[in-house]
């Protein structure tokens, strides 16, 4: 509540005033405006508009690109909710999701409130934020090195320990894991200084507050830190949910879907679709399919947005 | 004793806690005078962490200067395993085929150097022009008067909810019909006009510029344009270096896009150079001295951009910086 206040009134002073101030002169600005938004409405119209009318009709239709496209009605949606690698893609990118979003959470929970407690050295903020660096691409492409049945030193120190090799990219139970467990390293850091930034916002007398009337670590976690933080660890749950629902890139690198299955993942099963087997009626309702699904999570975002909202500065 | 806590409410990281020993401090207490129990578990985790987090980068150099016959035989020494440049030399094509077969390699002719010039090329013209109209926009929604400006800012906003697996289908077939495909105009093209973020976010600064500075150029006889080209972008020089710095690593770590867009040598960026790169590895195994080689590559102007921006970067993650 008291960040409520402080932020509004930092707030209030940035709106523009629209007479509050009584200057008389308003100029209208309306045609310098048009001219320096036009680009951006340009790119607006021509990148974000047009394609998501343009998926949606595509998703009635029939289309390999060579013929012209043919409207088949709900053709497409039919078959995809009859389509067994369609409901095998939406469980396996659950899994992902789940997977991704809980050890993450956990994981970037643990290294603030670490951080909160040891440093605040930009050295140490520096490097935990370096794999988010590097690309999807490169991430996967290591661990691809690392995990190798054979070869990786991941699977050597299994054996030094006692355990046996695992097939991680190569076997169906492991893929999705593994595959989670990648992108969790590439994105801990952030997420990890995300909530960093938000644990800042908490006033320290409450902690003082608390020690004063003897209250332990654990019990001034769940009576402080974790109800003061929730807004924004909501925020950033929601918005990395977003973004692994979308994964593609490592799974394209790594296992391009497989074994058999077992990696299939929703993005990767519709790029499919419209590259390889050039099917874009088909591949522009499996997308439809994932803009449903977001569109759900971003309903929550959007709720949790405005909750947390105090808290954005 | 036990008072003491009282008037350090104001400079909590100032606090003395008499209790010292296991309790842990504010944040940035660094006191130290006991170093306790917890406080060595604590950085011990700490240690863990960070060494899962940069261990990988370590691999990926001591792989790259390995040779890969030796990396069969020795799979787990910490130094390169019979230290050779070979993997470097593959990636950029300086080996002839027969000696990059023998090494391991795949004897395909690869050339990184021109992907890295793709990649730079494409991500910087997309900082460039994308930072630059979304900053014209940002000042029309922070600082124009005109009609209708509210409800337009919220079409924009909502854009950004708009997810990218949408727009990707769409927007081939719009390049296609452009006859933009394998082009880096192709690539570069949907993200040049604009970011939604981009303008959410330069907006939040230009609304912090105080109005009188503004006004007071204004009575000065300056135009608009001027005001925004001489007054407003000098003012927010760091928010624009800061998302400029972020857009360039979006687009140079981009590889979806890029993978439906190019086809050939002519538009291939290290992303999508890197994806080929394993998929073709030859039969005896991967060439992974040249890949991690490779990844290398890729990952180093990012890291570099980093090395001299840390700062900067490391402090725009808060939640202005939310992406």
């Amino acid at each position: 509540m008291a960040v409520t206040t402080r932020s509004e009134a930092r707030r209030a002073p940035a709106r523009p005033p629209g007479g509050a101030g009584g200057r008389q002169r308003r100029p209208d600005d309306t045609r310098l405006a048009l001219l320096f938004i036009l680009p951006a409405v340009i790119g607006l119209l021509l990148f974000y508009f047009w394609p998501l009318v343009r998926g949606i009709w595509l998703s009635f239709t029939s289309w390999d690109l060579l013929s012209p496209e043919r409207f088949v009605g709900f053709a497409n949606y039919e078959r995809m909710f009859a389509d067994p690698v369609f409901w095998n893609a939406i469980w396996v990118t659950l899994e992902y999701v789940v997977l991704n979003i809980g050890i993450q959470t956990i994981v970037a929970l643990a290294i603030a409130l670490l951080m909160q407690r040891l440093t605040r050295s930009t050295l140490v903020r520096g490097l935990i934020l370096a794999p988010y660096l590097v690309s999807n691409v490169v991430a996967a492409l290591v661990f691809f090195w690392i995990l190798d049945f054979q070869l990786g030193i991941g699977n050597q120190i299994l054996e030094w320990i006692g355990l046996d090799r695992i097939g991680f990219f190569t076997t169906e139970e492991w893929a999705i894991p593994t595959i989670a467990l990648v992108n969790v390293w590439r994105h801990m850091g952030y997420t990890a200084l995300l909530i960093f930034a938000g644990l800042q916002a908490i006033p320290q007398n409450l902690y003082e507050v608390a020690r004063v009337d003897g209250a332990s670590e654990v019990r001034q976690f769940t009576g402080i830190t974790l109800p003061l933080l929730r807004p924004i660890l909501g925020l950033v749950l929601i918005i990395s949910v977003i973004g692994s629902f979308q994964v593609f890139d490592t799974v394209s690198v790594t296992t391009s879907g497989g074994p058999v299955n077992a990696s299939r993942v929703l993005q990767v099963y519709i790029y499919e679709n419209a590259f390889a087997q050039f099917n874009f009626g088909y591949a522009s309702a499996l997308s439809v399919a994932m803009l449903a699904i977001l569109v759900v999570v971003t309903f929550f975002q959007y709720r949790i947005t405005r909750a947390g909202q105090t808290d954005l500065n | 004793m036990t008072q003491l806590d009282g008037p350090s409410t104001i400079a909590a990281p100032v606090a003395t806690d008499p209790d010292g020993g296991e309790r842990t401090r504010p944040t940035g207490a660094r006191t130290g005078r006991k170093v306790g129990v917890g406080r060595i578990v604590a950085w011990a985790v700490m240690g863990i962490l960070l060494l899962i987090t940069i261990f990988p980068f370590y691999w990926m150099l001591r792989t790259a200067l390995s040779s890969n016959g030796a990396l069969y035989a020795n799979s787990s020494s910490l130094l390169p395993a019979d230290f050779s440049w070979g993997g470097f030399q593959r990636v950029f094509g300086l080996q002839s085929v027969d000696e990059a077969i023998e090494q391991g390699g795949s004897g395909a002719k690869i050339d990184f150097w021109r992907y890295l010039v793709n990649s730079a090329i494409v991500a910087t013209v997309i900082t460039v022009f994308q930072v630059f109209f979304s900053a014209l926009a940002a000042y029309a929604f922070a600082r124009l008067r005109w009609r209708g400006r509210d409800l337009v800012f919220g079409v924009f906003l909502l854009s950004l909810m708009v997810p990218v697996i949408f727009t990707l289908l769409p927007n081939f077939l719009l390049v296609k019909q452009l006859g933009l495909i394998d082009t880096l105009l192709g690539i570069i093209l949907p993200s040049m006009f604009m970011a939604p973020f981009a303008i959410f976010f330069l907006r939040q600064f230009f609304l912090n510029v105080p109005l009188e500075v503004e006004e007071a150029a204004l009575v000065d006889g300056a135009s608009k344009v001027r005001v925004f080209f001489n007054l407003i972008i000098p003012m927010s020089a760091a928010p624009i270096a800061t998302i400029s710095i972020l857009t360039y690593m979006t687009a140079w770590n981009d590889y979806f896009w890029p993978l439906m867009v190019s086809y050939t040598d002519d538009s291939r960026v290290l992303t999508v150079a890197l994806g080929s790169f394993r998929a073709q590895s030859p039969q005896g195994g991967p060439d992974w001295a040249g890949l991690m080689a490779a990844t290398l590559i890729a990952a180093l102007p990012m890291i570099l951009l980093f090395a001299v921006f840390a700062k900067r970067i490391v402090n725009s993650i808060g939640f202005s910086g939310i992406k």
